[in-house]
Parts: C-alpha cells; structure tokens; sequence
C-alpha cells in the first residue's frame, strides 16, 4: 500500500512537470476549406499556412501559447462549411475561423459569423460583397478585391489606343463581377471604349474552340480575360492556334498566378498585361525571404498565390491575437480594427476599419516565355488603395452597423 | 458563310469526344440496365493514361498508341468495376446498382488525387497537328478536322459490332429481353463484363482522344457526366447512332449558342432534352420500353402494414432519446441532429414517390432548394417575417411540383427521371444566372429565423417537431387510398387504370406532396443555415437524396430516413481523414454488396431468417 502511494506521488510528479514542459495549453484556430474539391489550389494554401504556425511555434508562439489550426474538408458545400465552423466553435474551442476559396462558401460562413458572433478571417473569397453589400462587423477579408485588380488592369488598358473591347469570363458570380468593374472603370478612364463582345462560358466547362470563334467574329482591338484553370488552358490553346491573340492586347485578371500559368508550360500567352505573382524575380525583402523560407521547407514546390494568403493569413491572426492580449471574442474583434500587419511577404498591410478589408496589394506586369515556363516581366508590386472606390462609396454600400 | 462553316466544324470536332462516351454509357445502359454514374470518371481515367503514356511514348506513333493504350486500360479497369462491384448486386432491385457506381466515383477521386497529384495537366497536343487549315478563310485547327474524320469509324465500327457479329446480336437480344437470352444458354455474366468492358473502353477513348484540346484535371469527372447523360437520353437510351446524333445535334447547338446567346452556356442543352422528351418521349431514336420496370428484378414487393407495437414504442423510444439531447449532448450534436433530420425529411420525400409511386427522380433538389430559396427570397426582397416564409416554402415548392409534374407524368421509367432532371437544372440556372433576384451563385444570406427561436436548442427542438411531423405525415399517406392507388399505379398501370384508378391523376398528387414535403425540408434548411446558394439545387443534391433511398432500402417505408441518417453521420465523421471519400466509396460499396436489398431491408430479411420478426410471406 505504501508503495502504491509513492508511484501514484512519483507519477502525478512526472504528469505534473511534463505538464509544464509542454508550455500552457495551445491556441486554436479553426481553418475550413475545400481540401479535395479544390485540391489544386487548397494545397498550396495549407502548406503556406503551416510554414507560418511552425515558424510562429518556433519563436515562442503567440502570447506565451503555441498555435494550433484545426483543418477541415467542407467538400466545397456551403452548408457543410456552416456546420463544420459551428462545431469548430463550440466543441473543438477554436477562438475564431478561416479559411475558403469559394466565395459562396466564404459568404455563408460570414453569415454565420454575424449571427453567432464569431469572427470570421475570409482567407481567399473575391467576392467583394463579403465586405461591401454583405459585410458586417465579424467579417475581415484579407486578399485583395476583385474590384481593385480589375481596375489595375483597367488603368492600363486606359493608356492604349484600343477602342473595341471583348470580355471572356466564367459564367458565375466572380466573373460577372470582374467584367462589371473593368468596364466600370475603363470607361471612367477612357469614355469612347466599346464593348463589342461578352462571352460567358460555364465555369470548368469551356467551349473553347467556339468562344474564340465567337471573340474573332467581333473584330475587338483588345481582349479582357477572366477565365482561369483548365479553362484558361484550354482557351489559350485554341486561341493561339487559330490566332486569335495577333496583334490584340489582352488582359487577363489573374492569368499571372503560378496556380495558372505553370501548367501552361510552353505555351504560355506572351505578352499579355495580368495580375498575378512573379515569386521568381522576387530579389530582396520579405517577399524574397518567404520564398526562400518556403522552398525550404518544400524542397520540391515552388510558392503559388495560395501559399502566400496561407502565410498571411496567419501573420494576420498572430498579430490580431499579440495586440488583443488575449483570445477573447471582444477584444480580438477590437484588435481588427485598423490592426497592422508588418514584414508580410507583401510588405505592411493593415485591416481598414471602415470595410474590414486588408491592404493586401497584387503584382501587375506582362507575360513571357522564360526556359519553357510562363513567368510575368516589367513587373510591379502595386498598393491597392488608390484603386479602391471612395470611403463614401463604401459607406454607402456596406450595411449600417 | 465562313464562319458559318467553321462554327459547324468546331460543333463536329467537339461531338467526337462527347460521342466516344456516351456510345460507351448508352451500350452498358442498353444491355445490363445500369445506370452507370461512374462513366465520368472513366473518362477522367482515360485522360490521365493518356498524358502519363503520351509522356513516355514519342512521336505520332507514340500519341494514337497511347489513345488506344488508355482506351484498354480502362476497359479492364471497367472489367474490375463490373466483377467487384455490379455482379453482386443484379439482382437487387432496379436501379440500386446506382448507387455502387456512386461509390465507384468517390474512390477513383481519391485514387485519382493519390496517383497524379492535384494540379492539372494540360494535354500534349498531337505530332504533325498542331497548326491550323484555312478553310474559306477562316482558321480551323488540324486537330478538330482529324476528329471529324475518325468518328465516323468508330461510330462504324460499332455499327458493324453491332448488326453484323454474333457478340452484337447477343448484345440486341439482350438490349431488348435479357432473361430469354439467358434462357438460351448464353452465359449472361460474361456477355455483361464484355459489354462493360467496351463501353469503359470508349470512356477511356473518349479521355485520352480529348487532350490535345484540352487535358486532365481532377473536376472532369463530374463535369462531363451531365452532357453525356443529356446526349444518351436525347438519343434514346441503348442506342448507339441516336448517341451519335445527338451528342453532333448538342454540340452544335451549342456552339451557335455561345456565338449568338452567349449566356446561354449553362442551360441550353436541358432545355434541349426537355423539347426532346416531350416531343419525342423515348428520345429521337429510342425504342419504347416494353412493359413496366418495376417489380420485376427481384422478388415481390410486399404488402405494407402499419408498424406494430414493438415498432412504435421502438420510435417512441427514439423521440424521448431526441428530446433529451439538448439535456445531455452538447451544442454541437443539436446543429449535427438538425441537419441529420433535415436530410431524412428530405430523403423521406423522396422515397414516397420512389417507393411507393414508383417515380424516380433524378431531380428532387428541385423542389428542396426551391422551397428554401421561395422563403429566402421573401424575406431578402420583401422583408417577409421569418414564419410566413417558412410557411411558403412548401406551398412554392408543391405549386413548383404541380407545374413540373404535368410535363414530367407523361414519360416512364429513365426518360422520367431525365425529364425531372432537366426542369431542376432549369431551376437551378435560374438561381445561378439571375443576379438581381437570387444573387447568382453569392446566393442568400442573413436568412437566420426570428428571435424566439433563434437559439440552437431551440431551432433544434423545431426542426425535430417539423421534420418528424413530416416523416410521419408521408408515412401516414403511404397508408391512405392515395397511398393505395399510387401503388396500384406502380405496380400495373393498366390493372390500376381498369380498376377505375385515374392513374395520372394519382402520381401527379403524389408529385405534388414529395415536392411540398421537400421544400418544407427546404424551408428548415435554409433557416438553419441562414444562407441559400445554387448548390442546393444541383443534380448532386437530387443524387444524394436518391442514394440514401436506396441505401436504406427501396423497398421498405423507413429506408430513406435511414439511409439518410446512416449517410449523414457517416460523412460526418468520415470527413476528419485524409481519404475520407476512399473510405466512404469502399463503405458504400461494401453496404451495397453486403446489404443489396438496402440496410432496413436486409435487417428485415436477417431478423426474418432468425425468427425475430415475422414476415408476411412467412407463415
């Protein structure tokens, strides 16, 4: 019996200082995304994420804690997406969500969020209504806004003497949206452009050869592209084949991500003005260090667009989380407020209180063929609040709080 | 006229792949009466062979041989399916095999996934091919023009395979009675796994001959499955020229459709079908289907009967054990048992126009996500209280069922099931593509329910009263004439029809009431979710209702719900892993094969067999 005793003591002992070993308890995070609907573009995302938690682990976590982010697959549902972030929230006591790709499933989740107060980071949705028309206090987005590069490629479309415009872009929400806003702001810019041409094929389900016969038959001076994946694949092929892109300038939102241009190889569209993200020519700075970081610790990857949203996503949260002081509903959602995020792989970028938007920017420049892979040159990093609309504008659009 | 000519060839050049395999689907449909929903992923098999062999194989000789290669390869693969998968579930009631094929795509994404990673592969593009002809000035590539030319071979080929070998007239007298040709002494399952063989064969083709136009990724699967199903049906199903017809008729109209109508890329090719069937209702080159489907794979259907004591206080028990969950359970089981219920209503719904009308729809979610979008439509755009919007997302979704109803009630067997296909799709791209109203697909949101029963408990006690309310109404029905005289329909048309039955007239009621149910099941979606987006009305959300019905049992009341809940809180912990759609295809699977008359069914037959329930046949 005595000795009974003595081993429970010694082993409580033991418990107790493993206990303390393992620093306090973690912080978690709750990321829901479409891990194998959209695998192609969600794992790239989740290794970006997890560099950023390993390296914030690594220098001590955040407020003495280590973080801990809990993924789950939504299949691409939005209604899965709700359910899943509920469980999050009340039975793996996660102190806030992330997460999406899918601007529905982004929505949905915002929604949620206002309804039930908790806070929801919008890690990739373009869609601008989870900030604009359907904000609301519990949503923060941090990729830049369809709107802003829209009207990048807009402001230099503006600078051609290209008159006739044809628009090709994936029948939903997203691309509906990215030719409203460029046609919006071209024609701010530059009063006598013409639309000549819209062409609306399915998302993922391109007709291609019959959209560039249709682009040819309207005879426009220069093309907007919104099409991306296999669509944009497909339609560059027909439309170099049947030389559709002589002599016209295109401009392709997006085109310029590694997500969409490495799988074009050689036959990457030269000379096309895009927004995207040239990690390649990166030479210096933070952005250059995340690269670097990066391929370190994926010997056999090379950083897309995901990875570093992933990455920032994370910086965010960590930074949200040192100036709340604590993980408290309240005092998180004060911390959003205008909070900063320094040495991102952007740059600082800050959450604008008025639209809980980042300032997250994009990369603007033009196509090219470099050893058999589509890289973008004559790049720029832009900032994107010149191109956003006024605070007035905003104002008017986001719901009254 | 240029470009009339080479909007024409390009409609041509795309009905080459889009033929390939659908010939492939329309042949196994025609012989073995599978519908066959792993066909798409065939085809995405194919496509993958294709770029790996292409890699590895130079040259012109290398590319057509390796279009061959993964045509074979995924005909034996197709061999493996049929062995594995559908031998062991023929006899089990009509349709049910469907559900295996469902299996069979969840496993092949994963495996997919596993073997070629998730980024997309563009296609190699053909050697000697690759530059374009000018024909009346316009540019028109080589490759589209090899296309042309070899379809008509192949389409040939399959012709004389047909009409002029002996396996083609097994294949016909098969097609038209496949228990005489067993009679006769041909060996049905062989003739069965050759049939599969082809048919996934031409999938395979169909993948690989596609690439230089476009590659492999890991959506084509799924995205293809739906032109190919319009293209068979429009055709007539077992029909190989009419697949030819109509996958050159579709892709033609569809390339006029993008150069004249350009927003028309979602919906032309069902509004298509809908004109097709209802004009033509066994597709342009189909043959009528010789007498009724249903009922006649496998053993009788029983009699049906009110649930005994033990069932009741069975159920009973289950009520008490719900209602206290908010006592024990955390919040999280309330959200889960919400959906659960939610998905039975809706699966329940189903399953009383399956089951007992003997209507099965491919397009339920029609009326599921119409309900939940009629409510959030009143209250985004008319501020409607959350209550009287409840309240009309039946009453829409039934007024929806009784348009639908009146065109669909006319075809039989899997021409009515299309035809309920077409008009969900036509809904669907209605809520996708109507910005204004319904928010395209950024959908609905902050549609949450009033305050006095916004709580989670609360809702959840809601749902439950609601939702069991509902089951038990369906249930009740399955016992009243209508019950009755929807089954007499079921199962003899014309007996039912001389008894004095107004057999139409049932069957549109019963339409009807499943619609209601379902967008009453829609209504508690969609303030349980507090947003509504097209995916509710997709033809994978029609599909899921359709697999748990049979997963629980076809032939049995309760099986839907079952089925339902088995399913829900499966994926809901399957989700957590990794492979989490390898695990659930190989569990679907192996339910199928374990349980072929569903799970209430085969427990029925289990407990019978052991002496722990009677059963009607015996005494």
């Amino acid at each position: 019996m005595k000795h009974l005793k003595t081993l429970m003591a010694a082993a409580t002992a033991v418990l107790a200082v493993a206990g303390s070993a393992q620093a306090q308890e973690s912080i978690k995070i709750g990321d829901i995304n479409h891990y194998k609907r959209l695998a192609a573009f969600a794992e790239p995302y989740k290794k970006g994420l997890d560099l950023a938690v390993q390296q914030i682990n690594d220098a001590g976590g955040v407020l003495g804690r280590p973080l801990e982010v809990i993924s789950r697959d939504d299949n691409g549902k939005p209604g899965d997406a709700v359910k899943i972030a509920e469980e999050l929230m009340t039975r793996d006591g996660t102190v806030m969500l992330t997460g999406s790709i899918l601007s529905n499933v982004g929505l949905a989740i915002s929604s949620l969020a206002a309804e039930k107060g908790y806070i929801y980071l919008a890690a990739e949705p373009l869609a601008d209504a989870l900030v604009w028309e359907s904000g609301n206090p519990y949503t923060f987005r941090l990729r830049t806004s369809t709107h802003v590069q829209a009207a990048m490629l807009a402001e230099e479309a503006a600078k051609t003497d290209a008159v006739r415009y044809a628009t090709i872009a994936p029948n939903y929400a997203y691309g509906t949206a990215a030719v409203a806003a460029f046609k919006e702001i071209l024609t701010k810019l530059k009063p006598d452009v013409e639309f000549v041409a819209e062409q609306w094929p399915a998302l993922f389900k391109i007709d291609a050869g019959a959209e560039v016969q249709a682009l040819e038959a309207a005879k426009p001076d220069a093309i907007y592209n919104v099409t991306f994946g296999t669509d944009l694949q497909k339609f560059v092929r027909e439309g170099s084949t049947r030389g559709l892109f002589e002599g016209r300038k295109v401009y392709g939102l997006l085109t310029g991500e590694p997500e969409y241009l490495d799988p074009l190889g050689e036959e990457s569209p030269e000379g096309w003005f895009v927004t995207g993200y040239p990690w390649y020519g990166l030479e210096d700075g933070p952005g250059k260090k995340f690269v670097d970081e990066y391929m370190a610790a994926y010997p056999d990857e090379t950083p897309k667009v995901g990875s570093i949203v992933g990455y920032m996503t994370i910086q965010s949260i960590a930074a949200a989380l040192t100036k709340a002081g604590s993980t408290d509903t309240p005092a998180l959602l004060a911390a959003f407020e205008d909070l900063q995020v320094p040495n991102t792989p952007m740059g600082d970028i800050m959450y604008r209180g008025l639209d809980n938007q980042s300032t997250m920017g994009a990369y603007v420049g033009t196509t090219a063929i470099k050893d058999g892979k589509g890289v973008m040159v004559d790049w720029e990093y832009k900032n994107p609040v010149p191109y956003m609309p006024s605070d007035e504008e905003i104002k008017a659009k986001r719901p009254a709080e | 006229m240029g470009l009339f000519a080479a909007q024409l060839i390009t409609g041509l050049a795309n009905a080459a792949a889009l033929f390939l395999v659908a010939s492939g689907l329309s042949l196994i449909f025609g012989v073995t009466r599978i519908v066959n929903f792993a066909h798409g992923s065939l085809y995405m098999l194919g496509a993958y062979f294709g770029v790996t062999l292409m890699q590895m194989l130079p040259g012109g000789f290398g590319f057509w041989g390796s279009v061959l290669l993964s045509g074979l390869i995924v005909g034996l693969i197709g061999v493996v399916i049929e062995i594995c998968v559908l031998r062991p579930v023929y006899r089990a009631p009509e349709l049910f095999q469907l559900v295996a094929t469902f299996g069979v795509i969840l496993v092949i994404q994963d495996l997919t996934l596993m073997i070629w990673g998730a980024d997309d592969q563009i296609g190699p593009r053909a050697p000697g091919l690759k530059s374009v002809v000018r024909i009346l000035g316009e540019p028109i590539p080589q490759y589209d023009l090899a296309l042309i030319a070899i379809t008509p071979f192949i389409l040939l080929a399959l012709w004389w395979l047909i009409t002029k070998t002996r396996i083609g007239i097994l294949v016909r007298a098969a097609t038209q009675d496949r228990t005489m040709v067993g009679a006769l002494g041909v060996n049905q399952s062989w003739l069965f796994t050759g049939v599969f063989f082809l048919g996934s064969a031409l999938a395979g083709l169909g993948g690989a001959i596609q690439l230089p136009k476009g590659g492999a990724d890991l959506l084509m699967d799924l995205n293809i499955i739906s032109a190919v199903f319009v293209v068979v049906v429009i055709g007539g199903m077992g029909s190989i020229p009419g697949a030819f017809v109509a996958s050159v008729l579709i892709s033609v109209l569809n390339v006029f459709g993008v150069a004249y109508l350009p927003q028309s890329t979602l919906v032309l090719m069902y509004v298509v079908m809908a004109v097709v069937l209802l004009i033509r209702p066994y597709g342009l080159l189909g043959r009528e289907e010789k007498g009724g489907e249903h009922g006649q794979v496998g053993e009788p259907d029983r009699p049906i009967r009110p649930a005994g004591l033990v069932g009741r206080s069975l159920v009973a028990a289950l009520m008490v054990a719900l209602a206290l969950i908010p006592v024990f359970g955390s919040n999280f089981t309330q959200v889960l048992l919400t959906d659960i219920i939610i998905f039975c209503l809706f699966a329940a719904s189903l399953q009383f126009m399956l089951s007992t009308g003997g209507l099965v729809s491919f397009g339920h979610a029609a009326y599921f996500g119409g309900g939940a979008y009629a409510a959030a439509l009143l209250v985004t755009h008319a501020g409607t209280p959350m209550e009287l919007a409840f309240l009309f997302a039946p009453f829409a979704a039934g007024l929806l069922a009784i348009i639908f109803g009146w065109f669909c009630i006319r075809l039989s067997g899997v021409y009515f099931a299309m035809l309920t296909l077409a008009f969900s799709q036509l809904v669907w791209s209605a809520a996708f593509q109507w910005y204004d109203v319904t928010g395209g697909d950024d959908g609905l949101v902050n549609i949450w329910p009033s305050e006095w029963l916004s709580g989670t408990t609360t809702y959840y006690y809601f749902t439950l009263i609601v939702g069991v309310g509902g089951i038990i109404l369906l249930r009740h029905l399955t016992h009243t004439p209508l019950g009755y005289a929807l089954r007499a329909g079921r199962d003899s048309d014309r007996q039912a029809e001389a008894t004095g039955i107004n057999v139409k007239l049932v069957q549109w009621t019963g339409f009807a009431v499943a619609g209601a149910l379902a967008g009453l099941a829609g209504g508690l979606f969609v303030f349980s979710k507090g947003s509504i987006f097209p995916n509710e009305l997709e033809i994978a959300k029609s599909f899921d209702a359709l697999i748990v019905v049979f997963l629980g049992g076809v032939k049995t009341l309760s099986g839907g719900v079952v089925g339902a809940a088995f399913m829900d809180g499966v994926r809901d912990w399957l989700t957590r892993l990794e492979y989490w759609r390898l695990i659930l295809g190989l569990l679907i699977i192996a339910v199928v094969i374990i349980a072929p008359n569903g799970i209430v069914g085969s427990l029925r037959k289990g407990a019978e067999r052991l002496g722990f329930y009677r059963g009607e046949f015996s005494e």
